[in-house]
């Protein structure tokens, strides 16, 4: 048992928590005020291997072991919420399928310049009007071979990135009999004629990161641009959220680190009664616990993280490990506000911002209830 | 061409300084902050990183004479595009003032061999002289090229660069090789990367001593000229914290634009 980072991992930390505290904690608020996406700093990422934290070296990725890519997901959520999601959507959800799932030509055709930083970023479609958390039952979004291309037609909701993404990882049913083998993940330029995407969604928080309906009308791509295999669309969105839910669990740890460090700071600041704040006991309980379930949701995201990297079954782990992380954040974003009394509730103090952003955190990448399936019914497995 | 980048490990820029009782001078960070590559010194790594990737420079080296601990600090620069890093450790060096300092780094240099160019940053945050660039460079016997902003041109053995003046810029031109000392003007220094991270961990960076060197002259704290007898904290300073009051942000402004011309600020 050790509990200690890597020399590298903790090499890593410093460089994103440096990396973040400068260019992009101090514009999250902007961020969140404008809705303007904080390509400023996203630029930077890319020599630095935060846009290609899971993809090989030799495509220019940084190739980071799951441990350190929840370390800079944690540490970009304690600087801004919106900017982690996107880059978290870009690594998980939209680069991930390519890097595990995609033929040799996909990865030398896509990975280089979305891992760089030299193209824009990445995005996966799953979700529709009418399918959610039910994908397999819900998806109509299809795809039929014709020639040599698919044509695709359908409408997506929801896509975290679609107007700052090159490309789309689009789950399309490609057998019309339904069944758990019907789906496919399909890779589309977002410049391919056929394609529209929504003005972004106003949404409670998140807002600099951008949320968009997407229509395919006859969209025709190669049909060489199937990701993995025809038919196993669902199989392969399943694996890549379970990455992409350790990824939310660690950004949710951040949001929480970044709420606490807020909430310990004003309590120290503020006095009533003739005593900081800090010094009365209902604050320290709530300061205490927040410490606490913070640790602990870390060490689930680690864990998770851990058994991922050593190539072990890691599906309840990291469903554990949102469900958990993201619950925790939520109530330590909301006692902070509590802590900050009606100034927690005001834009100025940020706490509020944290709070709204972490309020996606128990529905994005499956939801709470979803985790809570996911767990049961490995546990009733297991026993 | 060989470029050399001398650069030293200082305490993190939040360490406060403190001198206990004895005289026993101190920088601890109260955050816990780990030393730093001296801040001036990444223009300086970014500009020899620049001069390999843009002026044809075989190798851009990070030199350091300092503790074992110093190793950090040019694992930084490997991870920020360095080719190469050297230590140089001894217990003899210890206690020297910036001239011997300069003398060991001018060996140092020397052994390298081909270096056209050693870039230094303009100062430390620690030691604050400004001066070793210079005296490396007078140990060297090469021309040095202070304060500067821009290398303009590199050619028939030829430096051409701009200096940042008080008073305005200089373009000038010198013979190589040169000892050139930066500002922050110069660049934007990158971060350093993953991947180069894991190749500054896989590294290993020789440690040269005393013996690997021929140092011209005398080192170490019997030969330091300037003497750090007495070594003190400034008492910190007296301030005080005025409100200023006012109906609104205009009357509070022309309050305080008023206060400000008073004491002379502006
Ligand atoms: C900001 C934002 C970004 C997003 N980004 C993306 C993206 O990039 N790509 C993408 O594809 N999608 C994205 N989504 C969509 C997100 O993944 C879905 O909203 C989520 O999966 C839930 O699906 P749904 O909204 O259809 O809810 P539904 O599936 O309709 O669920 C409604 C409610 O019913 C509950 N429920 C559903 N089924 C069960 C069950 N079996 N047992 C118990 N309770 C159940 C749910 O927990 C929830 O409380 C994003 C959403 C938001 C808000
Ligand atoms: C234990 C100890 C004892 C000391 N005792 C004395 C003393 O008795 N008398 C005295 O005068 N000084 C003493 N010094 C200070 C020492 O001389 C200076 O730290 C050093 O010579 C550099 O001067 P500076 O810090 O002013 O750097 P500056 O001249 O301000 O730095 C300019 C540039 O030179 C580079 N540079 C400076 N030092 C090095 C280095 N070692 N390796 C590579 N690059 C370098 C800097 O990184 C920067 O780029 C002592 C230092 C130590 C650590």
């Amino acid at each position: 048992m050790d509990f200690e980072l890597t020399e590298e991992q903790r090499e890593f930390r410093h460089l994103v928590h440096e990396f973040v505290a400068k260019e992009v904690k101090p514009l999250a608020r902007h961020t969140d005020e404008t809705g303007e996406f904080n390509w400023q700093a996203v630029k930077k990422m890319g020599p630095i291997g935060l846009l290609g934290l899971e993809v090989p070296e030799k495509y220019g990725g940084a190739g980071v072991d799951a441990v350190s890519a929840a370390i800079a997901a944690e540490e970009l959520g304690w600087g801004c919420g919106s900017t982690a999601l996107a880059i978290g959507a870009h690594n998980t959800l939209g680069l991930g399928p390519i890097v595990r799932y995609g033929s040799e030509q996909l990865k030398q055709q896509w990975l280089p310049r979305l891992a760089t930083g030299e193209g824009k970023l990445a995005a996966l479609a799953l979700t529709e009007p009418g399918a959610g958390s039910d994908l397999q039952g819900g998806v109509r979004t299809t795809a039929v071979k014709e020639g040599d291309s698919w044509i695709i037609d359908g409408s997506k909701m929801w896509t975290t990135n679609a107007s700052i993404a090159d490309v789309i990882i689009v789950l399309c049913r490609t057998d019309p009999a339904g069944g758990s083998h019907s789906l496919s993940q399909i890779l589309v330029p977002t410049d391919t004629p056929g394609i529209t995407i929504g003005p972004p969604e106003k949404k409670m928080g998140l807002k600099g990161s951008p949320t968009h309906a997407v229509t395919f009308e006859e969209v025709r791509v190669p049909l060489e641009n199937l990701v993995g295999e025809e038919g196993r669309g669902l199989h392969q969105t399943l694996a890549t959220l379970d990455s992409g839910r350790i990824g939310i669990g660690a950004l949710a740890v951040g949001l929480a680190q970044a709420a606490y460090e807020r909430a310990v700071a004003y309590a120290k600041e503020r006095h009533t009664f003739g005593k900081p704040i800090a010094q009365h006991q209902a604050i320290q309980w709530m300061l205490a616990d927040a410490a606490t379930e913070i640790q602990a949701a870390r060490l689930m995201v680690y864990w998770a993280a851990w058994l991922k990297q050593q190539g072990k079954p890691y599906t309840k782990a990291a469903s554990m490990a949102k469900l958990f992380a993201t619950e925790v954040s939520e109530r330590v974003c909301r006692n902070a506000i509590q802590i900050h009394g009606g100034y927690g509730y005001s834009a100025e103090y940020e706490v509020e911002r944290m709070y709204r952003d972490t309020r996606l955190m128990t529905i994005g990448e499956g939801t709470s209830e979803i985790q809570r399936l996911v767990i049961a019914r490995h546990i009733l497995n297991e026993w | 061409m060989k470029v050399v980048v001398c650069t030293k490990q200082t305490p993190s820029t939040t360490a406060v300084f403190t001198v206990d009782a004895n005289g026993h001078v101190s920088w601890d960070d109260p955050g816990g902050k780990p030393n730093i590559v001296n801040p001036w010194d990444e223009y300086a790594i970014e500009e020899a990183i620049r001069l390999k990737e843009n002026h044809g420079a075989t190798d851009a080296i990070a030199l350091t004479v300092g503790s074992e601990e110093s190793k950090d600090a040019l694992k930084t620069c490997l991870a920020m595009g360095c080719t190469e890093a050297i230590l140089v450790s001894d217990s003899a060096f210890d206690g020297s003032d910036t001239v011997g300092t300069a003398r060991v780094l001018a060996a140092a240099i020397n052994k390298i061999g081909d270096v056209q160019i050693a870039v230094f940053g303009n100062r430390a945050i620690d030691g604050d002289t400004g001066l070793t660039p210079v005296q490396v460079a007078r140990k060297l016997g090469w021309t040095p090229l202070t304060y500067v902003s821009a290398i303009k041109e590199i050619s028939n053995g030829q430096i051409t660069v701009e200096r940042l003046l008080d008073d305005g810029k200089e373009t000038v031109t010198a013979p190589l090789p040169v000892v050139i000392s930066v500002v922050k003007e110069i660049n934007e220094p990158r971060y350093p990367s993953f991947m180069g991270i894991r190749k500054a961990n896989r590294a290993t960076i020789p440690v040269w001593t005393a013996a690997d060197l021929e140092v011209d002259g005398a080192t170490g704290a019997e030969a330091a000229k300037v003497n750090w007898g007495h070594v003190y904290a400034p008492p910190p300073r007296e301030g005080s914290v005025e409100i200023i009051e006012g109906e609104t942000i205009e009357e509070k402004v022309r309050k305080l634009v008023d206060k400000l011309f008073e004491e002379k600020v502006i």
